[in-house]
Order: C-alpha cells, then sequence, then structure tokens
C-alpha cells in the first residue's frame, strides 16, 4: 500500500495540513525564532510611533538644543533625566534620532528587498523556464552582476545621481536580486520536468499558467528563506551607504548616518556611537536568528550552514 | 581541460567587457560636470569649454570609449582630473596595502573560522557548539564599520588612555619599515575585515565537517583503531575543505567592498580610500580605474576558483 493510500485510510481522525501550516507550526515552536520576531516587533513599533516617542520626550527629531542639549564647550550631553539617552553634536534626542532613523532602515530593507526578490524570481523564473538563449543570455548577466563590486559601484552611481530614500532602495535592490535569480533558476531547471509540469502542458495550459500556477509555487520556499535571510543585510548594506555619506541627505535621521558623524566624538561622547551601533546590532541579529528560523522551518532538510546565504554585505 | 581552461577564460574577458560598457556608459551618460567644477565658479563658458577639450570631454562618446579601451589593454588606465597624474601608478601605490589588508584578514578568518566549525562539528548541540553558533551569529549580524570603530574605541582610545600605546588610530606602515611596524598599523583593520568571514567559515566548515563525519570511511577508520584526534584532522577536516577552498576563492575576489569600509575607517590609504576620495572628487579615470581593476580581481579569482575545482573534484564536469 502506498503511503498516500494509507493517508486516505486514516483521514477520518486526522486533519491534513499543508506543507505551508506545517512550516509555520515549526516555526511557532522555535522559541528563539519567536524571542527575534518579539524584538522585530517592537523596533517595528519603534517607527511606526516615532512621532509619539518624540511627543513623549518633548523633543521634535530635528530641533537643535544648543543650551540644554550641550555643554558649555558645544560637546554632545550624557543621558539625563531630559535626554535619555544623551544628544548629538547638535544637541539633538538621541533617543528620538534613533526612533525615526528605525523607519529608514526598515523601510529600506523591506523595499530593497522585496525589489530584489521581484526582479530575481522574474529573471530566474525565465531563465530556467525557457532555456535556450534566454537562459544563457540572463545567466550571463547575473555572473557579471554577482562580480561586480558592489559597494563601489553603489557609491558611484550614488555619487551621480546624489544621496536619497529612493535612489538607496533603487541602488541596494538591483544589485540583490541576482542571487534570487540564480536560487529561482535551478528550482525551475529542476521542477519544469515534472510529471505534473507534463500534465499541465498536455492539458494544453499555456507557459504563462503553468510558470506562474505550476512552477512558482513550488520554488518559493528557498525564495522565502533567502528573502529573511536577505532583509538583515540589505539593512547593513543601507547603513554602510550611510556610513559612507551616501545614504540618505540630512537633517533625516539614519543609523548610518548617526554612527559616521558619531566617529569623530567617541572620545568624548561613548553614547552617541554605542546607542545608533546597538539598535543598528540588534536589529540584524534579530533578523538573522528569525531568518535562521524560517530556514529551518521551511527547509528542514537544509543543514544549518550559513552557505546559501546573501553575500558579504559589502 | 586545456579547453575548459580557455573556455572559462575568454568567458571572463567577455565578462571584464561588459564591465567596461558598464562603468564607462554609467558615468558619461549621466549628467557630467568635472569641466565646470574644475574652473571654478567664476570661469568664463570659454574656459570650461577649454578644460573640456583638455580632458577630452568634448570627443564624440564612442571615440572616447575607443580610446580609453585601447590604452586599458596597453596597462594605461589614463590621468587623474585634477592632478594629471598618471592612475596606472596612483593604483600600483595603493594595491600593496589592500593586498596587505586583504590577504592577513584572510589568514584570520580562515583560521579562526575552520578552527571554530571543526571544534562545533565534534559536538553538535553542546554549549560550546551553541556558543560558537551564537558567536558565528553575532558576528555575521555587525556591521564592520561599527566593529572597526568599536576596535579604535577599545584598543586604541582606552588603551592608550591606560598607557598602552600598542594600536595607531590610523595610517599604514609599508613592510619596509619592518614586519612589526607593519602588522602593528594592522592588526585592528584585519580582525574588522575578518570577522564577518570568520562568522561565515564557521557556520561553513560545521556544516561541511558534519556531512563528512556521518560518512562511512568514517567509521571505517575509527573501527580500525585510529585516535579520534586522527580520525578528525585527518579524514574528516580534509573532505570537508573542499567547499572552504572555493569559498575562499570567491571570498578573495569580493572582499572589496569590505576594503572600502575598512580603509575608510582605518584611513588606510589602500584602493578602497583612494576610490571613495576620487568618487567624492567626481573624478572619473581613477573611479573607472578602480572599478575595473577590482573587478578583474574578481573574474580572475572565479576563473581560478573554477579552474581549482575541477583539478581537486574528479565528479566535477567539464562543460
Amino acid at each position: 500500500m502506498s503511503p498516500e493510500a494509507t493517508e486516505t485510510a486514516a483521514a477520518g481522525e486526522i486533519k491534513g495540513r499543508s506543507p505551508w501550516a506545517l512550516s509555520w507550526h515549526r516555526l511557532r515552536r522555535d522559541r528563539v525564532a519567536m524571542l527575534s520576531l518579539t524584538v522585530i516587533a517592537a523596533i517595528l513599533l519603534m517607527a511606526v510611533f516615532a512621532p509619539v516617542v518624540a511627543a513623549v520626550t518633548g523633543h521634535p527629531p530635528n530641533t537643535q538644543y544648543h543650551s540644554a542639549g550641550l555643554t558649555p564647550d558645544g560637546l554632545p550631553r550624557g543621558p539625563n533625566s531630559t535626554f535619555w539617552l544623551g544628544t548629538d553634536d547638535l544637541g539633538r534626542d538621541l533617543l528620538v534620532r534613533i526612533a525615526y532613523g528605525a523607519r529608514v532602515s526598515l523601510l529600506v530593507g523591506v523595499a530593497a528587498t522585496a525589489l530584489a526578490v521581484l526582479v530575481g524570481v522574474v529573471v530566474g523564473l525565465a531563465a530556467g523556464f525557457f532555456g535556450g538563449v534566454i537562459d544563457t543570455i540572463l545567466a550571463r548577466f547575473v555572473d557579471v552582476v554577482l562580480s561586480f563590486p558592489f559597494l563601489l559601484f553603489a557609491i558611484s552611481l550614488v555619487s551621480i545621481t546624489g544621496p536619497s530614500l529612493g535612489i538607496s532602495i533603487l541602488v541596494i535592490g538591483l544589485f540583490s536580486w541576482a542571487s534570487v535569480a540564480r536560487i529561482v533558476r535551478g528550482q525551475v531547471l529542476s521542477v519544469r520536468e515534472r510529471e505534473f509540469v507534463e500534465a499541465a502542458r498536455s492539458l494544453g495550459a499555456s507557459s504563462w499558467r503553468i510558470m506562474v500556477i505550476d512552477i512558482l509555487p513550488n520554488v518559493l520556499a528557498p525564495v522565502i528563506v533567502y528573502t529573511s535571510l536577505l532583509i538583515p543585510v540589505v539593512i547593513v548594506t543601507q547603513a554602510t551607504l550611510s556610513f559612507l555619506g551616501l545614504g540618505i541627505p540630512p537633517p533625516t535621521a539614519d543609523w548610518g548616518g548617526m554612527i559616521a558623524t558619531a566617529q569623530n566624538y567617541y572620545t568624548t561622547a561613548w553614547w552617541y556611537i554605542l546607542f545608533p551601533g546597538l539598535a543598528l546590532l540588534v536589529t540584524t541579529l534579530a533578523f538573522n536568528l528569525f531568518g535562521d528560523g524560517v530556514r529551518d522551518a521551511f527547509d528542514p532538510r537544509a543543514r544549518p550552514t550559513l552557505s546559501m546565504r546573501p553575500g558579504r554585505p559589502s | 581541460m586545456i579547453r575548459f581552461v580557455v573556455r572559462r577564460t575568454l568567458l571572463g574577458a567577455v565578462v571584464m567587457w561588459l564591465i567596461t560598457l558598464l562603468v564607462f556608459g554609467m558615468f558619461f551618460i549621466a549628467p557630467n560636470n568635472v569641466a565646470e567644477t574644475l574652473a571654478g565658479k567664476q570661469a568664463t563658458p570659454e574656459t570650461v569649454a577649454l578644460i573640456s577639450h583638455r580632458l577630452g570631454l568634448d570627443r564624440p562618446l564612442l571615440e572616447q570609449y575607443g580610446d580609453f579601451l585601447w590604452n586599458a589593454l596597453h596597462g594605461n588606465l589614463g590621468y587623474d582630473y585634477y592632478h594629471g597624474q598618471s592612475v596606472t601608478s596612483m593604483l600600483a601605490a595603493a594595491a600593496p596595502v589592500s593586498i596587505s589588508l586583504a590577504l592577513g584578514a584572510a589568514v584570520i578568518w580562515t583560521l579562526l573560522g575552520v578552527t571554530n566549525g571543526v571544534v562545533s562539528a565534534v559536538r553538535p548541540g553542546s554549549a560550546v557548539d551553541r556558543g560558537l553558533t551564537f558567536f558565528a551569529l553575532f558576528f555575521y549580524s555587525m556591521p564592520s564599520f561599527l566593529l572597526g570603530l568599536l576596535l579604535l574605541t577599545v584598543f586604541y582610545y582606552r588603551f592608550t588612555l591606560a598607557g598602552l600605546d600598542w594600536f595607531p588610530a590610523a595610517g599604514y606602515a609599508p613592510l619596509s619599515a619592518g614586519v612589526g611596524e607593519w602588522a602593528r598599523h594592522l592588526v585592528l583593520p584585519w580582525i574588522a575585515l575578518a570577522m564577518l568571514s570568520a562568522a561565515i567559515y564557521t557556520r561553513l566548515t560545521r556544516g561541511a565537517m558534519l556531512d563528512a563525519l556521518g560518512e562511512d570511511y568514517i567509521r571505517t577508520a575509527r573501527s580500525k583503531g585510529i585516535t579520534e584526534r586522527r580520525v578528525v584532522l585527518r579524514h574528516g577536516l580534509r573532505s570537508a575543505l573542499t567547499p572552504v577552498v572555493t569559498q575562499l576563492g570567491i571570498d578573495l575576489g569580493t572582499v572589496v567592498g569590505g576594503l572600502v569600509v575598512t580603509e575608510t575607517v582605518f584611513g588606510l590609504p589602500g584602493l578602497g580610500k583612494t576610490s571613495v576620495d576620487a568618487i567624492n572628487n567626481q573624478d572619473l579615470p581613477v573611479i573607472i580605474g578602480v572599478v575595473l581593476v577590482t573587478s578583474a580581481a574578481v573574474v580572475i579569482a572565479s576563473i581560478v576558483v573554477d579552474i581549482a575545482y575541477a583539478v581537486l573534484d574528479p565528479r566535477v564536469r567539464l562543460n
């Protein structure tokens, strides 16, 4: 008797669960993943309610407090009852600016990742499904993009266009899709020879329908895993661009830019570099731990290595 | 085999050519006002035109590209806009700094990563393994510029305050100044650059070792009464090293991005710093030169890895 038949026989008591439900169930039971999800939710709340943080402290993010926020020598003030995490070099409230900075990190992290995944899935699907000349051209193009020193290219491009939020998303997104495309292509190559694709074709389904309805759902699991691991890499890349002065133009608060200015004050104002740095580190760590949980849940056969992780962020 | 090498090299050349097109196109399609910048605020249009002419920027685009490609093939990457210095010699001066930084960091991350990975894999699930896993994720999550600044705060600032003048805040000392002096200037940058990869190699080695230690020949080796140490290091590690070697080849090419950040944080006059300075000045020949040289490093490293892989692993098919 085949396993399917056994299952049908027992179906009276046992509720069938889809692979997605099973993965979700596994993820729910992963305590580290749930804890990091809580941290991510907290950072998200901080970003969404940044204006509330500003209202509670009474300090708008870009207001400079020249007398209350700076020492008589014009240096940042350490944490105190007015400025809970201290002030920056212009006498602005560090806590409020960190809350606003979370908006930039999360927005770029999610938007650039979404762009990369979208482009990568489309290119990977097309290359794997159509094969032949299309595949050769697309695969070579992926090779070129992957062999490009990304950070150099990104900073050159931003130096031409001038830094902005949109440019950051575009540059990071358009240079992160290649690995997604490579993964999807590999999956499509193995799925497209399977019987159910042949069945769909013999029923007269169009290429378009086969790609979207039959193949895409079967290659989604590794894409989801890769997406969750790509977000923290994108956040670090965005912070790196900002650190190099090519992220978000001032006075908008963002963590990389804050750390860049803070490096001139690390001898006099430890809080200035510590708190934005901690915010960035906790965020990427939480996303990475969560991504690990997602991988274990959605791809339990994969051995726990960092080998399929996105390349070095810089 | 020879056919494979030739094919792979030709492919690399095509990739390089595409990169020259991309870089050249990017800078010349974008609005380019370098002549105005150089001429200064009060310059007459004639001065601007003269400067533009002297830099060759008024010639047809295709002609500029042709000249650029021809010269590049002869090892001449042009002259920088501001001092007329040869880009090739600028890059040749900066390269030893970057190579010292990259190779030293590579030694650290390989030794640290492989050791941690082996220790992790010998007792999977143990406290040591879980500790090293967290260590790996921690440094994987740590932006390298942040790590660099933390190192400077502790090992330069705090140590110097405490009277331990061990590490400089910035700068580079060439090997000719003595190995000690050279290493003293590079220790902190090496660590800042190496930890991310050390994290990746820890996990990579752990996975490969776990696979290797589950193989039948390991059981055979054990049943022959060989010491566990020998089983792990001689039999297990040897086969687990193949993916590590592959990764190493790829990383030596792509370490360029890390160089940009590390050299900026530590004020090292290498290729990364040169390129950031050139980008801030819109000094196109220098930017193009750095991008080309570093892309070439990536392309060559990937060719070497593919060939080494084919030589080391007879199962790899050469087409």
